[in-house]
């Protein structure tokens, strides 16, 4: 059963480990993954604790679906205190890690501790061993994994690595499992690292019973066939997320020289088609892959075309190293990005992060800010791809006094660089933005400003709003399974009913991230696919419990608010620019120069988002201050936390 | 359905690497999920990209069949396909080691030999895969589907155009 799946606490400096039964009444709470790893870490951290320190918990954990007979439970999920933003630090990404581990009969890893040497953590069918990595410690992700099997001397251990980034303590370095599945955001590497763990390695053939199997395979038929018919899924499975860039970029959607422009010009090299004809000549015409039991396979697979790097072999680039390394810096050129990808892959390193900060470091060497003296000489103007690719090993190896003051991230980046230099610094709660702008989107310029880990477009983006769907259609769509009285606009340039639009979405991702299955099976992208509505089916057929749509609403609004619970511990407040919910000055005051004639000249109207604030808070429960009304609380049967249930 | 002369035909280069045929495997014959007991497995070379579904062949003169001491192995005119008599089988994995394919597995929980069935004519792999990788065809079709798709190369290969039609 997926219910008897454990949880264990391993604590790096003692070596002791424990392992302890999920109990039922927290999964009906919690019910697993994010959703759950909210919880552990709320309870098991202390306020203020240093995140690099020894008493951060790091969480790792798969859904309540992962590796059952659902589709695409393939992701794995990691919590601890961000070194990037001193809040929520959580990552999720796909791969083939969290099955591997359910298989080996774990749902949830909660480390402590620091291990005296590097080492690394090995499960294999409920043994857990805490193991010497200095064989392991240096290398690449992808030499890490290899080197790994090789050890244990089997080559279907799945392990969820650092790389150089994440020894490094670089504040974003990601976790990786594969060639490029990457938990990315808010700096778990460093977590890791910190721990001198370098990986956790799993190999695992227990049987997970699937409550009801025939029921549970035809449903997953259906579900499948319903993920696969939108016609969004069909071109990810061709085009891979560029096609999310390209789309957004022809409307001016699409961050450039990090925030002087909207929409990336020249950029033919690296649209969505250019992309995809480089994975064909490199990789054949069959060069998508996919995430465990996944049928939308939008994984790209590539050999870097030319330069000195030509012949490696890769995955991606997701839209994410698009905006990364070539519409942020305005070096839209397909090799940059390529290669830009790779190094990040094999760093061990967010590209998203890493792009962002390289631009806003360019934007302060156009202003002066920052000088080639600086930089060592490196002439770290916008185009100049050398740079780009330089940049990106100074930071993960922290070579001078620029790339090693990114390393730590943006916000301390801007009390070293000091002057204005923060003013330009795209980001949320220490966080920085995706390439994307949403000056134009007030729906997804509320989701950015709100989101529980900074600033980020899969907490709670109301994607959908941009395909100008008809009200009625809109409130089918956001009236389930809680009714919505209020307004609806078709209108992505508009203000009324986005607060609802984002808090729908918060609890929709929540939800399937508690599940442990991709969003691009959920309403994100394509407005037609599964929700509320289809999950309590296939958790009963799976798991055997049994929900309504209106509890997994709930289930999802009170682990929302459990991350606000910790933000708030934390430090988070409603207005302040490096810890709240709000959005850098350029938002309000710097009209978008490109994009579609009802994009061009748009700036997002503060009072009005004031306003969209304050409603979102109204719909969450919270006071005008962003913390929860005690009745919220009540409601939602966390008068009590920490509760220490597990 | 007719069955008969039905057989799987797994074009390699078409997988995805999502291992889903692994999933609904031990799904439909245990109702469990877990590889290890799926009938089709996928290789995987992931630092090239590569990954090949392997799966019993059904063989007409089947090793299998031949080495197996206990007469348990026949073969199945009706569904094509080679079974295991686990009335008569002694579990001795002769038919384990012997098969050039690594098609028999050996169930370690139950001390079992296991192998593909093709679920009765209706294999849930081909069921499941969207890509066509494995796909449930006439053994006559094989080889006219082969030589189309190399056809196809050929014809991209010469003519540096692609041809969009199946």
């Amino acid at each position: 059963m997926a219910l008897d799946r454990k949880i264990a606490y391993i604590n790096l400096t003692t070596g002791k480990i424990e392992v302890k039964p999920i109990p039922l009444d927290v999964r009906r709470k919690f019910l697993g993954g994010r959703g759950l790893d909210a919880y552990l870490l709320l309870n098991h951290s202390e306020k203020g604790c240093d995140p690099l320190g020894p008493d951060n918990p790091l969480i790792v954990s798969g859904g309540i679906l992962t590796a059952t007979c659902a589709s695409a439970t393939a992701r794995t999920h990691v919590m601890a205190k961000s070194p990037l933003t001193g809040l929520l630090g959580s990552c999720n990404m796909g791969g083939f890690f969290a099955p591997e581990m359910a298989w080996a009969g774990f749902h949830h890893l909660v480390i402590k501790g620091k291990a005296e040497k590097p080492s690394y953590i090995y499960i294999h069918n409920g043994e857990i061993q805490i193991r010497d990595a200095k064989d392991v410690w240096g290398k690449t992700t992808t030499d890490a994994q290899w080197a790994i099997r090789d050890e244990l001397n089997d080559q279907e251990v799945k392990s969820l690595v650092i790389g150089p980034a994440g020894e490094n303590l670089v504040a974003f370095a990601n976790v990786m499992t594969g060639i490029k599945n990457a938990g990315g955001r808010t700096g778990m590497g460093a977590v890791m690292g910190s721990k001198n763990l370098k990986a956790i390695a799993c190999r695992g053939t227990m049987d997970i019973k699937i409550a009801h199997p025939v029921e549970a395979l035809e449903y997953n038929k259906r579900f499948i066939d319903q993920i696969t018919s939108a016609k969004v899924n069909k071109t990810q499975g061709t085009l891979g997320t560029p096609m999310i860039w390209g789309a957004t970029n022809s409307w001016g959607g699409v961050r450039t020289r990090n925030f002087q422009y909207n929409q990336c010009e020249y950029a033919d090299d690296i649209e969505p088609e250019a992309i995809d004809e480089i994975c064909e000549d490199t990789m054949g015409p069959y060069h998508m892959s996919g995430c465990f039991g996944c049928q939308v396979h939008c994984r790209a697979q590539y050999r870097i075309p030319s330069g000195p790097l030509k012949g490696k072999y890769d995955e991606g680039p997701e839209y994410t190293s698009q905006g990364a390394f070539g519409g942020e810096t305005d070096t839209p050129r397909a090799e940059t990005v390529l290669v830009g990808n790779h190094l990040v892959d094999q760093y061990g390193m967010d590209n998203l992060e890493t792009g962002s900060l390289i631009s806003w470091a360019m934007e302060l060497y156009e202003e002066g800010i920052i000088s080639s003296k600086d930089t060592d000489g490196l002439d770290l103007k916008f185009g100049n791809d050398e740079a780009v690719l330089e940049m990106v090993e100074r930071i993960c190896f922290r070579k001078g006094k620029v790339a090693d003051a990114l390393a730590n991230g943006g916000i301390p980046a801007s009390k070293t660089f000091g002057k204005n230099s923060f003013d330009y610094l795209i980001q949320v709660k220490g966080m920085s933005n995706l390439h994307s702008d949403e000056r134009a989107t007030p729906g997804l310029a509320l989701n950015i400003a709100t989101s529980s880990r900074g600033s980020d477009h899969l907490r709670s983006r109301p994607a959908i709003d941009l395909y100008h769907l008809p009200e009625k259609v809109l409130k089918k769509i956001y009236g389930n399974p809680i009714p919505y009285k209020g307004k609806l606009s078709s209108e992505h340039t508009e203000y009324v009913g986005k607060p609802w639009q984002v808090f729908w979405q918060e609890n929709c991702y929540m939800g399937v991230d508690c599940l442990g299955i991709c969003k691009y099976h959920t309403t994100f992208l394509g407005a037609t696919l599964p929700n509320f509505e289809d999950w309590p089916k296939v958790l009963y057929y799976n798991t055997g419990l049994e929900f309504t749509p209106e509890e997994l609403w709930e289930i999802s609004e009170r682990c929302n608010m459990i991350e606000r619970l910790f933000n708030l511990r934390e430090g988070l407040t409603r207005d302040d620019l490096e810890k709240g919910d709000m959005l850098n000055h350029r938002y309000f005051d710097e009209p978008t120069r490109r994009g579609a004639i009802d994009v061009v000249g748009r700036v997002i109207d503060k009072e009005k988002f004031v306003k969209m604030v304050d409603e979102f808070y109204e719909h969450k429960g919270l006071d005008k201050k962003g913390k929860p009304k005690s009745k919220t609380l009540k409601r939602l049967g966390l008068a009590n936390e920490p509760s220490h249930m597990l | 359905m007719e069955t008969k002369d039905k057989v799987l035909m797994i074009n390699p280069e078409k997988c995805t690497g999502c291992r889903l045929c692994e999933l609904v495997c031990a799904v439909k014959h245990d109702g469990v999920s877990n590889p290890a007991r799926s009938r089709i497995k996928v290789m995987k070379w992931e630092m090239d990209g590569v990954y090949i579904p392997m799966a019993c062949q059904q063989c007409q003169d089947a090793p299998c069949m031949g080495v197996c001491p206990a007469n348990a192995i026949s073969r199945n005119d009706e569904l094509n396909k080679i079974e295991v008599d686990y009335d008569k089988c002694i579990g001795c994995r002769s038919c384990v080691a012997v098969c050039p394919f690594g098609a028999m597995g050996f169930n370690s929980i139950e001390r079992k030999v296991f192998k593909c069935d093709l679920c009765d004519g209706d294999p849930q792999c081909v069921r499941f895969c969207e890509v066509q990788c494995v796909e449930y065809v006439d053994a006559d079709d094989v080889a006219v589907l082969k030589k189309k798709e190399a056809a196809k190369k050929l014809y991209a290969t010469s003519n540096k155009i692609a041809l969009k039609e199946a």
